[in-house]
């Protein structure tokens, strides 16, 4: 048991490593995850949009596209992506491995959003369209307002669970070879487990990981439940300081829309 | 030129399956037209057509003397409201954005106008109280007078119906049908498909009876009620009394 302890819950070397760790290495798999994670959700939606479109020509590129990106390893793209640019990148971003590696992991992450997205608006009843329409909105504004926001709010469950994937999928930059101040969480443990020949760098680098996700998946259970039971939202005379205009992710939760015949 | 509208020989078929062959009716201004009949019989196509949510391989729909068959949509769609059977509220919404949100998005109106419009219009179906609620709080026979208000804030010139009252409890009925009454006593100009035979005798001031994509007798609830003439009809008035 004793050998157990050490080598996977050395405190002398889970300390010295956790300074390391919090400062460099979090802030970096955040900076991954947070941007891969915001350009993937902007790409996915216009992905969604394409593939839900009548036209054929907008259709087709989008299926190819999530075939491909959802279809490969994550590995395979970071590293085509993140080494195959570099020639076409390096005038731009010089040789920071960071912009190839946020690209490759928002590409990926586009592919799954996009797929999500879709489903998501696909699940709302020809009815809510219909309803827009008939009030003569546009296509446009009856999808903006009406559609969209209703499908996304039936898939922030599945959204929020990809965006933990993409946390852990982040650690994968490392193979583009990453700097000193640029390590990640598993890197910065990855290498201290190394020079000490003890894993508990690593097992306080796998702690901080849970520390996001654990918390993440939590609010998918609170979201999942609340988009379940519903919660009537009764405001009081504040309507007109609503903005009308809401983003389209409500944080006001809603039963999800009960329609047709209930 | 005839105030009023007018559908003229109309035809649709999704795939084989022809809905309309060749349906008419005329409905004045200011008049009622309920419309009855079968399921299956094309009514729900018929009121599509009018309002475009279903464009039709042939015929003409006329609005005061102009087609709009030729005219752009959404426009069309501001003169005609409609009221559907499941209601089709903004799921995501508040009562009250439900009304705002096309009274913003179409017709223009500033925040504090909607706002006002919109309050005004709950207030007529009796529901202002219910504003800030969402959809999902609300009974189905208030969901379907917000519907009615909603379509109303536009100032249609014309109302259809497509079985507003099919989904709603027995005890509901009857509100929103006054409601739709009292519209017809309004004078607004109205298509109401319907299978509630008592309103239509008492509200229409003109029955059609449609069957298998046609309208097969026309005339007063008197004439359609009391005596009719084909035996399709009269089979079909047995089969709902």
């Amino acid at each position: 048991m004793n050998g157990v302890g050490d080598t996977f819950f050395d405190w002398q070397h889970i300390r010295d490593v956790l300074p390391e760790l919090i400062g460099t290495g979090l802030a970096n798999t955040l900076i991954l995850a947070v941007s891969s994670a915001l350009i993937g959700t902007v790409l996915g939606l216009g992905l969604a949009m394409m593939g839900l479109s009548r036209r054929r020509w907008l259709r087709w590129p989008a299926r190819v596209y999530t075939d491909i990106f959802r279809g490969l390893p994550a590995i395979v793209t970071i590293l085509l992506i993140g080494q195959g640019l570099v020639i076409v990148a390096r005038p731009v971003v010089g040789t920071d491995p960071y912009p190839l590696g946020i690209l490759a992991l928002s590409l990926i992450a586009s592919a799954y959003i996009g797929e999500i997205f879709r489903s998501g608006i696909q699940s709302v009843e020809a009815g809510q369209f219909e309803a827009g329409r008939a009030l003569g909105m546009s296509h446009l504004a009856t999808m903006r307002k009406v559609v969209v926001p209703q499908g996304i709010r039936r898939v922030l469950p599945a959204l929020v669970n990809q965006f933990i994937t993409l946390v852990k999928e982040s650690s994968l930059v490392y193979f583009l070879g990453l700097l000193v101040d640029q390590r990640d969480l598993f890197r910065i443990g990855q290498d201290a487990a190394a020079n000490s020949g003890n894993l508990s760098p690593l097992v306080a680098a796998g702690l901080v990981y849970l520390l996001i996700t654990v918390p993440l998946t939590h609010l998918v259970n609170h979201i999942d439940r609340r988009l379940r039971t519903g919660r009537e939202v009764r405001g009081g005379d504040d309507d007109l300081g609503d903005d009308f205009d809401e983003p389209t992710v409500d944080r006001r939760a809603d039963s999800p829309v009960r329609v047709a015949g209930s | 030129m005839s105030q009023g509208l007018e559908l003229r020989e109309l035809r649709l078929s999704y795939g084989t399956t022809e809905v309309l062959r060749g349906a008419d009716l005329s409905v004045p201004s200011g008049q009622t037209a309920c419309v009855i009949g079968p399921s299956g019989s094309g009514k729900s196509t018929l009121l599509r057509c009018v309002n475009r949510l279903a464009e039709p391989e042939s015929g003409e729909v006329l609005l005061d003397g102009e087609s709009i068959l030729h005219a752009n949509p959404d426009r069309v769609r501001q003169r005609i409201g409609m009221v559907f059977q499941h209601f089709n509220l903004f799921g995501h919404r508040t009562v009250l954005d439900n009304i705002t949100m096309p009274l913003r998005t179409v017709r223009g109106l500033s925040k504090v106008d909607a706002h006002h419009t919109a309050l005004a219009r709950l207030g007529e179906v009796g529901l202002a109280h219910k504003a800030q609620y969402r959809p999902s709080a609300l009974s189905g026979g208030q969901r379907q007078r917000v519907a009615i208000a909603r379509a109303l804030a536009m100032e249609p010139e014309v109302m259809l119906f497509d079985e507003a009252t099919s989904a709603l409890d027995p005890e509901l009925v009857k509100g929103v049908l006054e409601l739709i009454a009292e519209l017809a006593e309004g004078g607004m100009t109205m298509i109401v498909v319907t299978h509630e035979m008592g309103f239509a005798r008492r509200v229409a001031d003109q029955v059609a009876f449609m069957d298998r994509g046609r309208v097969l007798e026309v005339g007063t609830p008197e004439q359609i009620f009391d005596s009719p003439e084909t035996l399709r009809l009269q089979r079909f008035l047995d089969q709902v009394r």
